[in-house]
């Protein structure tokens, strides 16, 4: 169907938005892969849930705000939206908890502060920071090493339902949370090489499994950012932010602080780098912003991860970042063409 | 002797148009601290809407003798000696509540709400409509902060009237949802009191939009807390 009442240039911004959220989905693809092969295939479930929440909760708020849903229920945010807060949630978490976040997402984060383009904070981490303070037990039960992968699909789904008891199977922690626990209890006497070396749940350089799939969302960010969907400043500035804080403390003490290479592949850095902090709403949108944004974000993630009381700190991080965005917009406007930076 | 559209301004503006915690949002940090369930708002409230009908009936009373330049501390000492007499009662009466109410009685006399109407309607008026305009501040006051301890404990632990023992030792309180509820803390939490708080504002707001749409005649009546300098 051929429009021609619109003018083209408004035809080619009206998709733009779906297109680029249909390639940061895309890009997502490899992570899911790498989840799906190594983790399990309950993994597609749960994004099939956040999808059905974050497009119901879409379709109500537009309808409560008396705005076309056929243009913004098709962009995509909300999917995007949807499957960053499955791909950062626990795995077997419950059904309803997903819902919960990604409503709160798409409800609180996004339509309550005016819809898209208009929110102040990543909603997906809205999402992770709500159901962390209020189910900070739920949110920590990762499954044991190589339970998702003994267990029937099944019986995941049991337990996803609520039907089958989480209590004995769901003892495992994220191999972040496995590092600071083990450290603490060791009280001195058990050092990081030792730990990484003899514990089932670390693999080649992090968490076993878990390493391919923050490679695979590796791999999707430099897609993204070969086909000039991402700038480099957001996602450089917080590898580097990271990178630095741990390299610091792990070459100050190699036997209480994992190496940088730990640390990237961990925990959310790296779907964080490509995926959360390069978001155009809530981040900055000069150059030299982009860049003091993630370098922080960086620094306060690794902060917060490491000597913080949550299993990893990305997502307060960013959202702690977001509220300082207005500020590193104001004093990093670039000069304007041809006019020289007065000092 | 008082004419009935006086009595009928003075409590409409109490209840709703100039509600201290939706429009004029003033008592913010009992406001949060506090309504972690509906007990605890509504006793809070009592207390100051005691403090507040006797704050005013005094002052009312005295405005002709304190003189205007120190009329400041003067209010303050009326407030705080009716503040220690609550907070005495509430001890002895309620001793676990006091407890839990903690500083927040005692803080009563530093509430802008009491303050702001002594100086900006109590300095001014004669006795009965002052009194009266205390109690109906503090019974905006008490809806709005059993509403949002209601919710709050509704989201974040599944029950009401927690902590009823406290006050009535024959009570229990209810649990409205399964007992499983697994309880969604952050509206415990400060966050979701501002959350929530937020909520009622829009829903405020939203009310008085759709009356004016009703009866686009009748302008709507003025909610603007600023008239009258508080």
């Amino acid at each position: 169907m051929t429009d021609f009442t619109t003018p083209p240039y408004l035809l080619l911004e009206r998709s733009s938005v779906r297109r680029v959220m249909l390639q940061v989905l895309a890009a997502l693809l490899p992570g899911i892969a790498a989840y799906v092969w190594l983790i399990g295939p309950i993994i597609l479930v749960q994004l099939a849930i956040a999808t059905l929440a974050a497009l119901a909760g879409e379709a109500l708020m537009l309808g409560v705000r008396r705005q076309p849903r056929g243009l913004f229920l098709t962009d995509g945010s909300a999917i995007v939206t949807a499957w960053l807060i499955a791909l950062a949630f626990p795995p077997m978490a419950p059904w309803w908890l997903i819902v919960v976040g990604t409503l709160f997402a798409i409800v609180v984060a996004k339509h309550l502060y005016g819809g898209l383009g208009q929110n102040p904070f990543n909603p997906a981490m809205v999402a992770f920071a709500a159901c962390i303070v209020s189910f900070p037990a739920l949110m920590s039960q990762w499954p044991a090493l190589g339970l998702t992968l003994t267990l029937t699909l099944s019986e995941q789904l049991q337990i996803i339902a609520g039907l089958a008891s989480r209590v004995d199977v769901m003892s495992g922690a994220t191999p972040l949370d496995a590092l600071k626990t083990a450290l603490k209890l060791g009280d001195g006497e058990l050092d990081v090489p030792t730990l990484l070396a003899t514990q089932e749940v670390f693999g080649h350089f992090a968490g076993r499994g878990w390493e391919w799939v923050t490679s695979g969302y590796l791999l999707g960010g430099l897609w993204l950012w070969q086909r000039r969907i991402i700038a480099w400043h957001a996602p450089l500035g917080f590898i580097a932010g990271l990178s630095l804080l741990a390299g610091v403390l792990w070459l100050w003490q190699p036997q209480q602080f994992a190496s940088p290479l730990f640390h990237l592949f961990s925990g959310g850095t790296l779907l964080g780098a490509f995926f959360i902090v390069t978001d155009p709403v809530s981040g900055c949108t000069t150059p030299k912003g982009k860049l003091i944004f993630g370098f922080s974000a960086g620094l306060l993630a690794y902060t917060i991860r490491v000597f913080g009381g949550y299993p990893d700190g990305v997502a307060f991080a960013v959202l702690l970042l977001n509220l300082c965005v207005p500020l590193i917009d104001m004093y990093s406007q670039p000069p304007i063409f041809g006019l020289k930076n007065e000092k | 002797m008082m004419i009935r559209d006086e009595f009928r301004q003075i409590r409409d503006n109490g209840v709703w148009h100039q509600n201290t915690s939706l429009v004029q949002i003033l008592g913010l940090c009992p406001l949060l601290a506090v309504t972690t369930n509906l007990v605890n708002g509504v006793m809070l409230s009592l207390a100051t809407i005691i403090v507040m009908a006797i704050s005013n009936a005094a002052v009312s009373s005295l405005r002709n003798l304190i003189p205007h330049e120190i009329r400041i501390p003067v209010f303050i000492l009326i407030v705080a000696a009716l503040v220690t007499v609550v907070d005495l009662i509430f001890n002895a009466q309620f001793h676990d509540l006091y407890l839990v109410l903690g500083i927040f009685i005692p803080l009563i006399v530093t509430n802008c709400i009491v303050l702001a109407r002594v100086e900006a309607f109590a300095n001014k008026n004669p006795l009965l409509q002052s009194t009266l305009d205390g109690v109906f501040m503090g019974v905006g006051m008490l809806w709005t902060l059993a509403l949002l301890g209601g919710l709050r404990e509704l989201i974040g632990g599944g029950t009401l009237f927690s902590g009823i023992d406290m006050v009535f030792p024959a009570l229990q309180q209810l649990q409205l949802l399964p007992a499983d509820y697994p309880g969604f803390l952050l509206a415990i939490l400060p966050p979701g009191a501002f959350i929530l708080l937020g909520c009622l504002i829009a829903w405020k707001n939203w009310v008085e939009a759709r009356a004016a749409a009703r009866s686009p005649g009748r302008p709507p009546m003025p909610s603007a807390a600023v008239t009258d300098g508080a």
